[in-house]
């Protein structure tokens, strides 16, 4: 659906607007940022209860089975390895070993589902439709985010199945008749579960979620702040065309199969860089950091070794103001010699205040493996 | 006790030869969430339009402009501590008051029903 203004719309945009949230433009769709609960409520009740988030602007897309071995041609990750309703991490590379997007890959037996980021989707297709055969993309299903502790109990009442799954599995479960591609995943660092199903069913199935005390409808602005606690990377913020996997510390999602020595090393793009950096290291790597005073450091804030002079040893690439740790948090690549609980200066209104170098989650993840 | 509004979203209120400045609910709202509050020096002048304050909500950050020409006197300390107080009670949330001069700046500012007709 598209309004006026050219941005599409989900399938709840009309649950949006009578639940009282503020739309916004975000990668070409109209998308809640927050609601009457404003972010900072937002996001401690998705860490206290369960939040329910409409994330139907990412993209979903099907690749048969049979199309195993050219979607791993695309992603530096071991795919066809992948366990029967399982989900991985995966993001497709460039030549030169940049990151082109971030996506999720399941195997749900005939076929694998993927769900990639809203901004990318338009290229991710592109690419896939040039390189995989088969492709299918999913245009008539909405995709909502169920987080928080209070997110098995709560999606429970509606389709007990969901209680037995653990983290990163996937599973096909019915409500009223409707078909549920469920996973056990999701963006804030919380236990929960992101579903896709029928668009016509979807508002019917957020207003029942939401008839729940326990669940709150969440915006894009504690979406972000949820994710940057979680310390999880937003694809052209913190990982982009300029970034390799490496760099950005997500080394762990290149599982050994795709390795030097592994069964199916290598073979995707930019396979030569990153294959030399797994062996070699990077001069500079994706960190966490705690300003030590109140103010936020921002995206684009200039990071020094010193109070005064020096280069500039890298940039924030996301920050902001952390609720549940009640303190600010950023994300910034520099240099890799620089090791966790190193002081170093963030430039913030001309002014440069202190800053260490921390390890990620800052607010830990409670998954349930 | 009078009160008027800038095209900026503060207040200000006269108290004696003191001018008491805030920002508006409309512009709390439209913040969202404050979680930090950077707050001038006592005893400094400014100039009408310097940037006197920054306020940092959960989006973004922005800046108190000083209203008028005057020197800062007070600043109020319990923003630093509850920068929620802003969002809590906007016009009860002074940021700073400053001693002024000529108080004939004040009469280019809005009154309160100018205001709201001013954010429709």
């Amino acid at each position: 659906m598209a309004s006026e203004t050219g941005l599409k719309r989900t399938p709840l945009f009309d649950l949006h607007l009578e639940l009282g949230a503020k739309m916004v433009p975000f990668a070409g769709w109209e998308m809640p940022v927050q609601y009457p609960m404003g972010v900072l409520k937002e996001h401690l009740h998705t860490r206290a209860a369960a939040g329910l988030f409409d994330v139907s602007h990412m993209g979903q897309v099907i690749v048969p089975a049979g199309a195993v071995a050219a979607l791993e041609a695309l992603v530096p990750v071991d795919v066809a390895g992948l366990g029967l309703n399982r989900q991985r991490y995966a993001m497709f590379t460039d030549a030169a070993g940049g990151i082109l997007d971030d996506l999720m890959v399941a195997n749900r037996g005939d076929h694998l589902f993927l769900v990639v980021n809203a901004a990318c989707a338009d290229a991710d297709i592109a690419h896939l439709r040039a390189h995989v055969p088969g492709v299918e993309v999913i245009a008539d299903r909405a995709l909502l985010a169920l987080q928080g502790p209070a997110a098995e109990t709560a999606l429970a009442q509606l389709v007990p199945g969901v209680a037995a799954m653990r983290f990163m599995e996937v599973a096909t479960l019915a409500w009223e008749g409707a078909e549920l591609w469920i996973s056990r995943s999701g963006y804030t660092g919380e236990d929960g579960f992101e579903i896709s199903l029928p668009e016509g069913r979807a508002a019917d199935f957020a207003r029942a979620l939401l008839a729940m005390v326990e669940v709150a409808p969440i915006g894009l602005g504690a979406r972000d702040s949820l994710r940057l606690e979680a310390g999880l990377c937003l694809y052209g913020h913190d990982i982009d065309t300029t970034t390799s996997p490496v760099e950005a510390g997500l080394a762990w999602a290149i599982q050994k199969a795709r390795r030097v020595g592994g069964a199916r090393a290598g073979g995707f793009p930019g396979a030569d860089r990153i294959l030399a950096e797994l062996a070699q290291g990077t001069s500079r790597r994706r960190v966490g950091l705690r300003p030590e005073g109140r103010a936020p450091m921002r995206e684009g804030t200039e990071i020094f070794a010193a109070e005064s002079g020096g280069e500039v040893l890298g940039r924030v690439t996301s920050g902001g103001f952390g609720p549940s740790i009640n303190a600010p948090m950023a994300m910034a690549y520099l240099p890799a010699t620089l090791t966790d609980g190193t002081l170093v200066y963030g430039e913030v209104r001309g002014k440069r205040h202190p800053a260490r170098i921390a390890p990620m989650p800052f607010h830990p993840h409670s998954y349930k493996r | 006790m009078t009160i008027k509004f800038t095209e900026e979203h503060e207040w200000l209120r006269v108290e004696g030869d003191l001018v008491v400045v805030g920002i508006t609910e409309h512009a709390s709202e439209q913040l969202g969430d404050v979680v930090f509050v950077e707050l001038p020096e006592p005893e400094t002048k400014v100039a009408k339009g310097d940037e006197i304050c920054v306020i940092e909500s959960v989006k973004a950050a922005s800046d108190i402009l000083a209203p008028v020409d005057g020197e800062i006197v007070a600043v109020n300390e319990a923003l630093s501590d509850n920068p929620a107080l802003v969002n809590e009670d906007p016009l009860g949330a002074w940021f700073f008051k400053m001693k002024v001069e000529d108080m004939e700046q004040l009469d280019a500012f809005m009154s309160e029903e100018d205001y709201k007709d001013f954010i429709g």
